[in-house]
């Protein structure tokens, strides 16, 4: 049996071989992307920018990772080798099986499940939650914003009170309220889903109805597919009553993206309301409103379009931001399976033997770092890059 | 003036009255109610005597009549059982029923009895903010000015390499929430296998294995430099790169003033421009940001006193949470909540006083 351990230029080495097909990706992305910028927008003057470039670098490395995760991985990330606990890096297993890889690349955890896999397996949970929350959130933030900023006057006075109620909430101590497992027995999730859930489908309605009400066939086309497949998955995602078993939300998940999404909307409220409310003296608005147009029309195809600009670089921040939140999370074991690989409950378990074991918390702490740290430095770039238009 | 400070402290009640019910309807739910009861009472209880020890202990009834019991706005509770003994929310065991107050809740300074610490909840509530008062002002003592300091470095020259780095160094520490940059502090420095300890110590440079210590326990006793270091670096390190940003935005707005150009056109050095033109105008903005930073720190000290084990008020959150000490988890959210909303109301009050062209009527 083999008991030598793997030097760190072995180790590198062959972390830097698993890695391979996130490499053949980034470098498709990169060639492709570079070659025509000019003809690609504001994504095309990304790479303008060496900031913007470095951070897009470090995202796109994360989102392949999650794409690729199941070639990635080199041992399950749940399951547990051996009895030796908390094994160092490069550690080989006891008795590997035929065709199972035979080393902890980057050491095992308290219960000897390897490191890097679970750390990869993660990079999937988290980049799953944390756009869709962040999507979630914006469609609502700006589906209540819109209103709030361009008709001002009570309607704005209610929504930015209650904004402003949610935003003075700890977040810690609503997440403490939020996730728990008493909770969901109470229903407070479902109803939260249930309000929360609805505004896409209000939002994209509303889009297509004040596009195309002068055209009644098109109108009902696109109304009617956002309807079905809108309320479809509404049924599915929050009261998990969807016949044919497509959408569904494991509960724990649920109580997780609705209280992210919760904690994330009013901040964006208040971006888009202080946007319409800068936008609506320009002169298009009031060319749309000469021309009769509907309100709904003027905040949905004049407004937010030309909103764009900061919108974009605020769902970057917020993404990292919600990354964050969702590694909090987990730093409290709140609302995880105990087994589940994400960040923050990796690092939860790690850090208790921190001051003799680092790898079990370190790996899960750098990796966070560094897709919050790109998604940042996305956000930077775009930013200065859409100033300079 | 006083008519915008009333308008502000109407609206903060309004705002208090209806977060602190949000945390009592969650707290007082159902479950969290039932698992009270077999913690008080036992275990094997049956539902029905769940039930019964629910409503026996004040419990029952609606949760608004309960809500404004535990204000203090109605009066408490008696009931009288079968052996004549009256119990109510203000009669302490033992004591005279008819002597008892009528009303005692969080206005009157009854803060209830914290079933963890076996004490009552404000006497606990007060001590744990008294250590972490000391966390905090250290945090601010070490992240305000520096963070002042970068941000006008980066934003008095916009585009200098100097911003450039310093820019960096922000993005990268807002990247780094606490969880994540006290473990690699305590990597760095305080493991006695890796990082710099393992080094100076071979080196003779520190007397003891690490060259800070790992937990801040020992700081409940004592703050020395040793065991307070990490910690507090923790909560300042996600804070910095926040204010700097704001700074040099600020800053660079300021730069790009007429004054300013007038300033140098007349010749005055750039470092007196700085200085005496640039600074005041440009430290408005971020002392609107350090104030609502507060309800930021708040988050960043309930996760580094888990994580270093500072018993303070964010460790005594966790607890209260964790072992469903209801009246305890209260207290600290009433705590909690008053914070931000005094810090939100400072920062609109000293925005005005800062700032010469807003003139309230």
């Amino acid at each position: 049996m083999n008991t030598e351990l793997l030097s760190w230029g072995q180790i590198i080495a062959r972390i830097l071989q698993q890695f391979l097909p996130v490499w053949i990706a980034l470098i498709i992305t990169f060639t492709v992307s570079i070659r025509y910028k000019r003809k690609l927008g504001l994504y095309g003057k990304l790479f303008d920018s060496p900031v913007g470039m470095v951070g897009f670098l470090l995202v796109m490395f994360w989102v392949f990772t999650a794409i690729f995760a199941d070639f990635i991985i080199t041992l399950d990330p749940i399951a547990q080798f051996g009895r030796v606990k908390n094994p160092l890096p490069g550690t080989p297993l006891v008795d590997p099986k035929d065709g199972q890889y035979a080393y902890f690349l980057l050491g095992g955890d308290h219960l000897a499940r390897d490191v890097f896999s679970r750390v990869v397996m993660g990079a999937r949970r988290v980049l799953t939650i944390a756009p869709a929350a962040t999507t979630f959130a914006f469609i609502m933030g700006a589906t209540l914003g819109l209103p709030a900023g361009y008709f001002g006057g009570k309607l704005d006075t209610v929504l930015s009170f209650l904004a402003n109620l949610v935003l003075a909430f700890p977040v810690i101590l609503l997440f403490y309220l939020l996730v728990t497992p008493e909770i969901r027995n109470t229903g407070i999730p479902v109803v939260l889903a249930a309000v929360l859930f609805i505004f896409p489908v209000i939002f994209f309605c509303t889009l297509f109805n004040s596009r195309f009400f002068t055209n009644p066939p098109k109108r009902n086309l696109y109304v009617g597919i956002t309807l079905v497949i809108g309320l479809w998955a509404y049924f599915g995602l929050a009261f998990n009553l969807d016949p044919l078993g497509v959408w569904s939300m494991d509960p724990n998940l649920l109580n997780v993206f609705v209280s992210v999404v919760f904690v994330n909307s009013p901040t964006v409220f208040r971006i888009v309301r202080g946007i319409v409310m800068d936008l609506k003296a320009r002169d298009y608005v009031a060319a749309g409103q000469t021309r009769g147009e509907s309100a709904w029309y003027i905040m949905l195809w004049e407004i937010l379009p030309n909103a764009r600009g900061p919108l974009i670089v605020d769902f970057c921040l917020r993404i990292g931001y919600t990354t964050i939140l969702l590694g909090t999370l987990g730093f409290f074991g709140l609302g995880v399976s105990p087994e589940s690989p994400d960040w923050g409950s990796t690092i939860d378990d790690g850090r208790k033997l921190l001051s003799l074991y680092l790898h079990p918390a370190i790996t899960p702490a750098l990796a966070l770092m560094s897709l919050v740290l790109g998604l940042n430095l996305l956000a930077d770039g775009l930013r200065e890059e859409s100033l300079k238009d | 003036m006083l008519k915008f400070v009333a308008r502000r402290l109407g609206v903060m009640v309004l705002t208090a009255l209806a977060l602190t019910f949000v945390v009592f309807y969650l707290t007082n739910l159902p479950p969290n109610l039932e698992k009270l009861a077999r913690t008080e009472g036992s275990v094997r209880m049956t539902d029905q005597a769940v039930a019964d020890w629910i409503v026996g202990n004040g419990h029952g009834g609606s949760v608004f009549g309960r809500y404004a019991e535990w204000i203090g706005i109605a009066p408490g509770w008696t009931l009288t059982d079968e052996k004549g003994v009256t119990r109510g929310r203000c009669i302490a065991a033992g004591s005279d029923p008819a002597a008892a107050p009528n009303y005692c809740g969080v206005l009157q300074g009854e803060w209830g009895f914290s079933t963890v610490f076996k004490k009552p909840v404000l006497e606990s509530v007060l001590q744990k903010l008294g250590s972490t008062g000391w966390l905090m002002m250290w945090v601010m003592i070490v992240m305000v000015p520096v963070s002042l300091i970068m941000g006008v470095l980066s934003g008095m020259r916009e585009g200098s390499r100097l911003d450039r780095s310093l820019s960096i160094i922000a993005i990268a520490t807002t990247a780094t929430p606490e969880y994540v940059s006290g473990v690699i502090l305590v990597a760095i420095f305080a493991s006695a296998t890796a990082g710099i300890s393992p080094i100076l110590n071979e080196w003779g440079w520190i007397s003891g294995r690490t060259l800070f210590l790992g937990t801040a326990t020992s700081a409940m006793d004592g703050i020395t430099f040793w065991n307070f270091a990490l910690p507090v670096l923790t909560i300042a390190l996600y804070g910095i790169g926040y204010i700097a940003r704001m700074t040099r935005a600020s800053m660079t707005e300021v730069m790009t003033q007429q004054y300013i150009r007038t300033a140098r056109l007349k010749g005055v050095r750039f470092r007196d421009v700085v200085l005496k033109h640039a600074l005041r105008n440009a430290l408005i903005a971020p002392f609107t940001v350090i104030m609502l930073q507060f309800p930021w720190l708040l988050n960043g000290v309930v996760i580094t006193e888990a994580l270093f084990n500072y018993k303070g008020f964010g460790w005594t959150l966790v607890q209260a949470a964790g072992n469903n000490d209801i009246d305890l988890l209260l207290g600290c959210s009433v705590v909690a909540v008053l914070v931000v909303l005094v810090t939100q109301l400072i920062s609109d009050i000293g925005y005005v006083f800062l700032n010469p062209r807003i003139r309230l009527a």
